[in-house]
Order: C-alpha cells, then sequence, then structure tokens
C-alpha cells in the first residue's frame, strides 16, 4: 500500500519539506532536493528576481518540484495578500505559505492576520499552507478559512531547539481533519523524526541544513529521518509503560486471566 | 517613553564601572546565556571582553550563521546633494567648508539609478546633507519615485525629520532609515555640533522612534566610533536598538558601526578604535541582540572586511561613492569621508562566494 500526502490535489510520497534560505550558495539547493527526496521546497518571494538570471533562486529550484512561495516579510493579512498575488503573477503556480510575523526578536507568527490571509486567499484559488503558533482554535480558524494545511512551528524559527511546542502540535494532530506540517525549529534528524512518529503529515526544515557543515548529507539525514518516523507511525508504536512487569503480580493469587 | 528617557535613567558612570569589574568569568557567563541581558552586554564590551575575543568571535559567528545564514545582503549609497547647514566638526559635509555643493536632479538622479542597477543591486540607501530647504522632504520623494524603478527598496540615511515627514517618504516608497546619532553622550555631542539644527540632540535621538512610529519596515542606528569612548557608545547604540526592537516589534532593527574616516577639515579623531576593539564591539552585539542586522560600510579596508564578514556583519556596501553623482557624470567632488573599499559589486560579490557566502542582492 502506497503511503501518500495529499495537498492541494497534489500526491506526495516524501513527507519532508525544505527551505531555501541561508545557505552559501543557491547552487546547492538542487543536490539538498535531490539528496533528501523532498519534492516540496518554500521559497521567500522577497528574494525572487526574475530579472537576476543565474542569480535568481527560481533557476535553482528542480523543475519537477512543487513550489511553495512563502510571504516571509509581510507583516499584514493584507502584505501577504500582496506577496501572494505577485508570486502567482510571476508564475509560482497556486500554492502559497502565509508567513505574517510582526515579532522581530522571536519571529514568532501572527496568527490572526494568518487567518484573515487564508480567507482571502483560500477564496481566490490558493493551495494556503498556513504557518502559525501552535495554538488550536486558530488551528480550527485557518482550517475554516480554507487552509490546506496547517503549520505549527516546533520552536521559533532559525533556532534549531527542536520540539519544544510538542503538546500543543500533538493536541492539533488529534484535532485538526488537515495535514499538520510541523514547521521550524527542527534542528536534528531525531527531533523531525520524533513529530513524524506523532502523526505530524510532514516537516519542513530549513536552517538545520543549511547551516550544517555538509548540507548536502544533513539533508539526505533528515529525509532519511523523516521516513524512519513515518513508518514508525504506520507500524503503531507499543505502549509505553512507566513499570517492568512484576513477575509476582500482585493479584497473581487470583488465578485465571486477570493475573495473566 | 521615548529612548531619550530610557538613555537618561540608564547611569553611565555605573556601565563605565562595570566595565572595570567585568571579569572573565562574567565574560564566559554572557557567552553561555540564553538570553544575554544589560549586564551580560556589559561583560562582552568590557576590557575582560577583550582577553576573550576569539570565544567572542566563535559565538558571534555560530549565531550569525543560524540566524542570517552564509547570506551577506549587498547595498550601496547614493549621495543626492551635499548642502548642508550643519558644523560638525568631523564631518566634510560642514557648511564652513568651501566644497562644491549640488543637488542631483531627478534626471542625474535618474542615470545614476541606471548606472548602479546595471550592477545587479536592488537596495539603494540615500543620503542628504542637513538642508531642509534645497534636501526636502518633496525632493527626497520625487527621487524615490524615479528609482522605485529600478530598486525593490529604498533606505534614506538624511537629516532627522518629524513623524509627518517619514509618513510622507514611507508613501513614496522609502520604508527604511539610518540615523547616527553619532555620539550618545549628551555632554560630548554637543561641542561637537556647535551650530545649525543638528545641535538639537533629542531631536535627533528620537527620530528613529519618529521612523518606527510611522511605520518604517528597517530602522538602523549607529554611533561614529572615534568620537568619545567606544564602549560606552557601543552599550548605549547596543541599548538603542534593543529598546527599538521591544518597543516596535515588527521593525527589522540593524546597528552600523562606522569608524570615523579622513574628511575635508582635518578632524583628528579623540578616541582610537582599533580593528580588536572594532571585532569586540561587533561580537558582542551580535551576541546581545541575535536576530538584529549588523551594518559594515566602505569606511572599512578590504582585508578587514573580508574577515569581518563571518563575524556578524549581515549588510554591506558595494561599488560606493560619496560624492554626489559620481557614477554617471564621472564627476566627482571630495565626498563626505575618504572610503577605504572602493571594490565593485562584482567583486564583492566574488569575494563572498570565494568565501563560502551568497551575495544577497534582492530581499524584498
Amino acid at each position: 500500500m502506497s503511503d501518500t500526502l495529499t495537498i492541494g490535489g497534489r500526491e506526495l510520497t516524501s513527507r519532508l519539506f525544505i527551505g531555501s534560505g541561508k545557505y552559501s550558495s543557491n547552487t546547492l539547493i538542487p543536490a539538498v532536493m535531490e539528496a533528501s527526496g523532498a519534492q516540496v521546497i518554500t521559497v521567500a518571494v522577497r528574494r525572487v528576481d526574475p530579472e537576476a538570471g543565474q542569480e535568481n533562486i527560481l533557476a535553482h529550484v528542480p523543475k519537477s518540484a512543487i513550489l511553495m512561495p512563502n510571504t516571509s516579510g509581510a507583516r499584514t493579512a493584507q502584505e501577504a495578500v500582496r506577496i501572494a498575488r505577485l508570486a502567482r503573477a510571476a508564475g509560482c503556480g497556486d500554492w502559497v505559505k502565509i508567513e505574517v510575523i510582526n515579532d522581530n526578536r522571536y519571529l514568532l507568527p501572527d496568527n490572526f492576520e494568518t487567518v484573515k490571509a487564508t480567507e482571502i486567499l483560500a477564496a481566490e484559488g490558493f493551495t494556503v499552507l498556513c504557518y502559525m503558533s501552535p495554538d488550536l482554535a486558530a488551528g480550527r480558524r485557518m482550517v475554516e478559512a480554507g487552509a490546506a494545511a496547517v503549520m505549527p512551528l516546533g520552536a521559533p524559527i532559525g533556532t534549531n531547539r527542536g520540539l519544544k511546542t510538542r503538546e500543543m502540535v500533538r493536541i492539533m494532530i488529534e484535532e485538526l481533519d488537515v495535514p499538520i506540517v510541523v514547521d521550524a525549529g527542527i534542528g536534528r534528524p531525531s527531533e523531525a523524526c520524533e513529530a513524524m512518529e506523532m502523526g505530524a503529515a510532514a516537516v519542513l526544515v530549513n536552517t538545520a541544513v543549511a547551516s550544517a557543515a555538509d548540507p548536502v548529507g544533513m539533508a539526505r539525514a533528515f529525509g532519511r529521518a523523516v521516513a524512519a518516523g513515518r513508518e514508525a507511525w504506520l507500524a503503531g508504536p507499543g505502549a509505553v509503560s512507566e513499570l517492568a512487569r512484576a513477575s509476582s503480580p500482585l493479584t497473581g493469587f487470583l488465578g485465571g486471566i486477570s493475573g495473566e | 517613553m521615548s529612548f531619550y528617557d530610557v538613555l537618561k535613567s540608564t547611569d553611565m558612570a555605573a556601565a563605565a564601572s562595570a566595565f572595570e569589574a567585568a571579569t572573565e568569568a562574567d565574560v564566559l557567563r554572557a557567552l553561555a546565556s540564553e538570553r544575554p541581558n544589560r549586564a551580560d552586554f556589559l561583560a562582552l564590551l568590557s576590557p575582560a571582553g577583550a582577553r576573550q575575543l576569539e570565544a567572542m568571535a566563535r559565538r558571534a559567528h555560530e549565531l550569525t550563521v543560524q540566524h542570517f545564514g552564509r547570506a551577506i545582503h549587498l547595498f550601496t549609497p547614493l549621495y543626492l546633494a551635499n548642502h548642508c547647514v550643519n558644523r560638525c566638526v568631523y564631518c566634510g559635509f560642514n557648511t564652513h567648508h568651501d566644497i562644491y555643493r549640488r543637488q542631483l536632479s531627478l534626471e542625474e538622479v535618474e542615470a545614476e539609478a541606471r548606472c548602479i542597477a546595471s550592477t545587479g543591486l536592488k537596495h539603494i540607501l540615500l543620503l542628504t546633507g542637513e538642508a531642509p530647504k534645497t534636501s526636502s522632504v518633496e525632493y527626497m520623494a520625487d527621487c524615490a519615485r524615479v528609482l522605485a524603478k529600478y530598486f525593490a527598496s529604498i533606505s534614506v540615511e538624511v537629516y532627522p525629520l518629524d513623524q509627518a515627514g517619514y509618513a510622507r517618504l514611507l508613501e513614496a516608497g522609502i520604508d527604511g532609515m539610518t540615523m547616527f546619532q553619532e555620539v550618545y553622550d549628551e555632554a560630548a555631542y554637543l561641542p561637537l555640533h556647535p551650530g545649525g539644527p543638528k545641535r538639537d540632540y533629542r531631536f535627533r535621538l528620537e527620530a528613529p522612534d519618529r521612523a518606527c512610529a510611522a511605520g518604517f519596515r528597517q530602522v538602523g542606528v549607529g554611533a561614529l566610533l572615534g568620537l568619545h569612548d567606544w564602549r560606552l557608545e557601543a552599550f548605549s547604540t547596543g541599548l538603542h536598538a534593543d529598546y527599538l526592537q521591544s518597543a516596535y516589534p515588527s521593525v527589522e532593527v540593524s546597528v552600523s558601526v562606522p569608524r570615523i574616516r579622513p574628511q575635508t577639515g582635518g578632524f583628528q579623531p579623540k578616541v582610537e578604535v582599533t580593528d580588536r576593539d572594532l571585532v569586540q564591539y561587533i561580537a558582542a552585539l551580535r551576541i546581545f541582540m541575535p536576530r538584529a542586522g549588523v551594518t559594515l560600510s566602505s569606511r572599512e579596508r578590504p582585508g578587514l572586511r573580508d574577515n569581518l564578514l563571518r563575524l556578524g556583519v549581515t549588510r554591506m556596501s558595494a561599488g560606493v561613492s560619496t560624492s554626489v553623482g559620481g557614477r554617471a557624470s564621472g564627476q566627482s567632488d571630495p565626498g563626505q569621508f575618504e572610503i577605504s573599499d572602493d571594490r565593485s559589486v562584482a567583486e564583492m560579490a566574488a569575494m563572498f562566494t570565494s568565501q563560502g557566502y551568497q551575495p544577497v542582492y534582492k530581499d524584498w
């Protein structure tokens, strides 16, 4: 049985999404995509420059990849909408990752503005993925507004601190009927694996790969970790027990089934 | 409460004592801190910090790669005019200096824009002297309309405006500003600015507040190093950036670290700020404010700039001229100051690439 993730009518076999910022050279991007097996890449529209030829980041995105432009730099819903429309007009497709940030100290997203932008862009036919601070109520509003996926952060962006928001993300995975993609903060493959074991639909990683000494090697490791975590989720891990099973059970005197 | 009140309530004598009292253990504690505070910043800037410079540089490098990646943003300044009514004792544009004064016409602005845009740059910084009658807000707005065809973002480094002035610039497409306070110590500021509107210390100090309130996207601050005790000035600059980031969280705050350069008038700096001092300052800033931009200008020489790349800098100028309209016409005046790094955009980009860094031309 094939295990695919469907978002916006596209079927994905890889559950790792890749970010495109912070690389020493954009020429690393194709190798990172190939090594990780990722099919989705997010690109900040603010960095796209169609006039720049080989300097344009889009020149390095493999043709087979699904491009997910993001609205990095937007401070309001209105700015996010404008950036998304610009991306579509520039031929970047219908996917958009809404990113609205009003906080330059921790770069935490503004869920309220994100809901507003989602409403507008989903109505215009965009496949909207919402980058957000993990919060069930906000996630529900995004789904109602037409989000195709919700992307809670694991830790503040760029921090490599791991899945600090584990409980909130777990609740969102249980309660929301759209794919939950853990975005931001994931620093190590083991943390990406952990998110997948919890039932996340996918994981997006940028800094952890781009700032590695060997970005291509790290991309490969993330690809495997995400696949392993997914397999573990599908396999259904055994229950975790606090206590070892006593060899002389206290209810053994009852005999029969109660004492095994 | 504006930054003026914050600075007034800061005990600078205590800060000076803290520099002397700081130990290397304090520095190491600051390096290990998840969220360095003012006391940590003082330790990092202290003489004890200078003795842990390598450890500071390593931490600054890690944080920069983590938050900004291996990427450096490029921009270039465009001097629109050198008319000035101020008498700053250290500046080539001082109203008493007998230099050729001019202001670019909109046709000349366009010619300069074409020239700069042909290098691939998408970010431009507009400069003028302080001459509100000739280099007016409306003139800057007119220039912005011409430049919008060529550049993705336009910033200004001009005399302080009121909030309505910044709002007018924003409307015209200018969404970034840099304001060098020059000297944060008010007592030291006054004799260096003996005449002209720039003598109003507070109006200048609060200009970034007004730009933020008007809705500017990027706001930068800086002290001109060499005019007063560099450690105290660095401390005040960091406090200013930190204050702005807290008060206006949606604004991208950056810090420039200019050292004074030779200029018409031959002013001799009172304080020597060595390369080691500059490295310590940049590293301390990066550790204190991990996400703030740090801008390094062509005031610094090529070899030093190449090395500072790794230590916290996020933005550098390239293809610089400090003359009014020096690029298209080939004409040149003495400029505001002498630059040390005259490398072209292509040369700077090649240097970044050779060091494993990506030159970023467009980021808005």
